[in-house]
């Protein structure tokens, strides 16, 4: 009884002399939390294979797909990879952007063009995009084309359906103002609409991207000579997990970064929005 | 002038919230709607303001049919209904479209401090509070300079000091270019303090059911007898639209008359 009465009193004259401290160190502690995970087991694994329980042979430890990944900087492999892999995705997801974009924002408006247009599209989703391999080799070819159409198929659907929906969602009283203002179509999309669904469409332009990434390492798995799917494969050929594991590590570092990309450059837009998460959710 | 002839709405279900109501709204009058629940007060608006049709009967404003949202009328909604991307400023801008922006933003200001916020242009509506919420509402309404300004409960949401203070502010902005108003309200404290006439619907199918006319001068002070006596006027005839017994209102407490739900 005691020591609950107590606790509140003594955090309270401890937080004032600390908290200039504590501001700085919050900054820092939220990032550094997410990295804590990773790192242990990185860094568990290393002591492992270290300490010899275990060879390493087929899981290389963390130093081993370091020095392999500063191998191939060196010797400027590794940019040529990721320039390529990183061009794919830029196209690929670019076209599927803007095509998910103005087909769902328009289906989303027009009763008549969706009822036109959207069971072919949800149609054509229900295919396992892979499915289009062959056949967008053989109309396209191997080379770029046909790796750029794989991947802006898999951005298509997420952003169309992402678009779609949250225009469907849009509150009716918010669009009688619009309507109350004489707006036409056009204008009724981009200075009501547009801006209503900007929050879900960064969600689901987030979910196109993951999406890209996963296929460009399809695309680059069929037939690839460059291109970080292409370090995969020929890792697997020539027996160097190491090589493997350097270019999963690099995914989910360009995977991350260009996430968070598109999280800081929205994040002005979204400045207005009244939400729970704004205040940083529950701790 | 706005005419409202044999006005009727059948929803698609079958149910009937309108039938033949006609009334005729002189330039720069202000009527009050007033009724019961379910009475078709609102509908009656959103027909005005072109946001639905009518199923039966016509708008017309000088002789104009109005079937879908025009630029000469405004409406103000029970929620402010600002659009929450676009700072105050840039909201109360949103209905001005064709004048260059030196000029745009100019009226923009003006009515920024008209209805007493020039000090939160570049707030974002979910900075301000309710009452502030729907002053920035009034003025994105009354910056087209509309000739009819509609208003559906447009106080209803609010506290009560919020309330009188805000319906105040109305009449000193309806003082400045007279726009015909037709107000939707069921507060009948509301209905005498700002019209010239109130219209009394009956429900089931919405009707019009009586019609007072409000001969006081403006201001209203809302403590004078003769105000003490409109409001028990519409509140008698609130009483018969809905086929209640007629209490003997002189001699009752006036404890809960302000507000008629």
């Amino acid at each position: 009884m005691a020591m609950t009465v107590e606790l509140p009193a003594l955090e309270q004259t401890e937080g004032i002399a600390r908290s200039a401290w504590s501001v700085r160190l919050r900054r820092y502690a939220g990032p550094a939390l997410g990295l804590l995970l990773p790192l242990g087991v990185a860094l568990v694994w290393e002591i492992v294979v270290w300490l010899g329980f275990s060879s390493g042979r087929l899981v290389p430890p963390p130093s081993k797909v370091l020095a392999t990944i500063v191998e191939l900087a060196r010797s400027g492999e590794l940019i040529r990879h990721i320039l390529a892999t990183l061009t794919r995705v830029a196209m690929g997801f670019g076209l599927g952007v803007i095509a998910g974009t103005v087909l769902g924002a328009i289906s989303g408006y027009w009763a008549l063009a969706r009822r036109l247009l959207d069971p072919t599209v949800q149609a054509l989703r229900a295919i396992p995009s892979i499915a289009w391999v062959p056949l967008f080799i053989l109309w396209l070819g191997i080379f770029e084309t046909s790796k750029v159409a794989l991947i802006a198929v898999g951005v298509f659907f997420p952003v169309y359906l992402g678009v779609l929906g949250a225009i469907l969602s849009v509150d009716r009283k918010i669009v009688e103002v619009g309507r109350i203002f004489r707006l036409s179509g056009p204008a009724m999309i981009r200075r009501i609409l547009l801006p209503a669904v900007l929050p879900a469409y960064v969600v689901s332009l987030r979910v196109g991207l993951g999406l890209g990434w996963m296929f460009v390492v399809a695309a680059e798995f069929m037939g690839a000579s460059e291109g970080l799917g292409y370090l995969l494969i020929d890792g697997q050929q020539l027996g160097k997990p190491a090589q493997i594991l350097a270019a999963i590590v690099i995914f989910a570092i360009l995977g991350k970064s260009t996430d968070w990309l598109i999280e800081i450059t929205t994040a002005p837009l979204l400045r207005w929005q009244d939400a729970f998460g704004r205040q940083g959710g529950v701790a | 002038m706005l005419a409202l002839n044999a006005i009727g709405k059948t929803y698609p279900n079958g149910v009937q919230a309108l039938e033949r109501f006609t009334a005729e709204i002189r330039l720069g009058e202000i009527v009050a709607i007033i009724g019961g629940s379910g009475c078709g007060k609102s509908t009656l608006l959103r027909a005005i303001a072109g946001l639905d049709r009518a199923t039966a009967g016509t708008v017309t404003l000088d002789d104009v049919a109005i079937s879908a949202p025009h630029a000469k009328i405004g409406i103000i909604f029970q929620e402010p209904r600002l659009l929450p991307w676009l700072s105050v400023a840039d909201n109360i801008a949103f209905g001005l479209s064709d004048p260059p922006a030196g000029a745009r933003r100019e009226r923009v200001a003006r009515a920024l401090t008209r209805v007493g916020l020039a000090d939160k242009a570049d707030a974002w509506p979910r900075e301000l509070s309710g009452g502030q919420a729907q002053r920035v509402a009034i003025a994105r309404a009354l910056v087209p300079q509309p000739e009819v300004l509609l208003l559906d409960e447009p106080f209803s949401a609010l506290d009560a000091f919020t309330r009188r203070d805000l319906q105040d502010h109305l009449l000193d902005l309806w003082a400045d270019m007279r726009p015909t108003v037709a107000l939707v309200t069921h507060d009948v404290d509301e209905a005498v303090v700002l019209a010239d006439r109130v219209l009394v619907m009956r429900p089931r199918p919405g009707r019009l059911f009586d019609e007072i006319n409000i001969n006081l001068g403006r201001p209203r002070a809302r403590n004078s007898p003769l105000f003490d006596d409109f409001t028990r006027r519409v509140m008698t005839a609130l009483d018969r639209s809905l086929d209640r017994d007629v209490l003997d209102r002189d001699t009752k407490s006036t404890a809960g008359q302000a507000m008629w739900w």
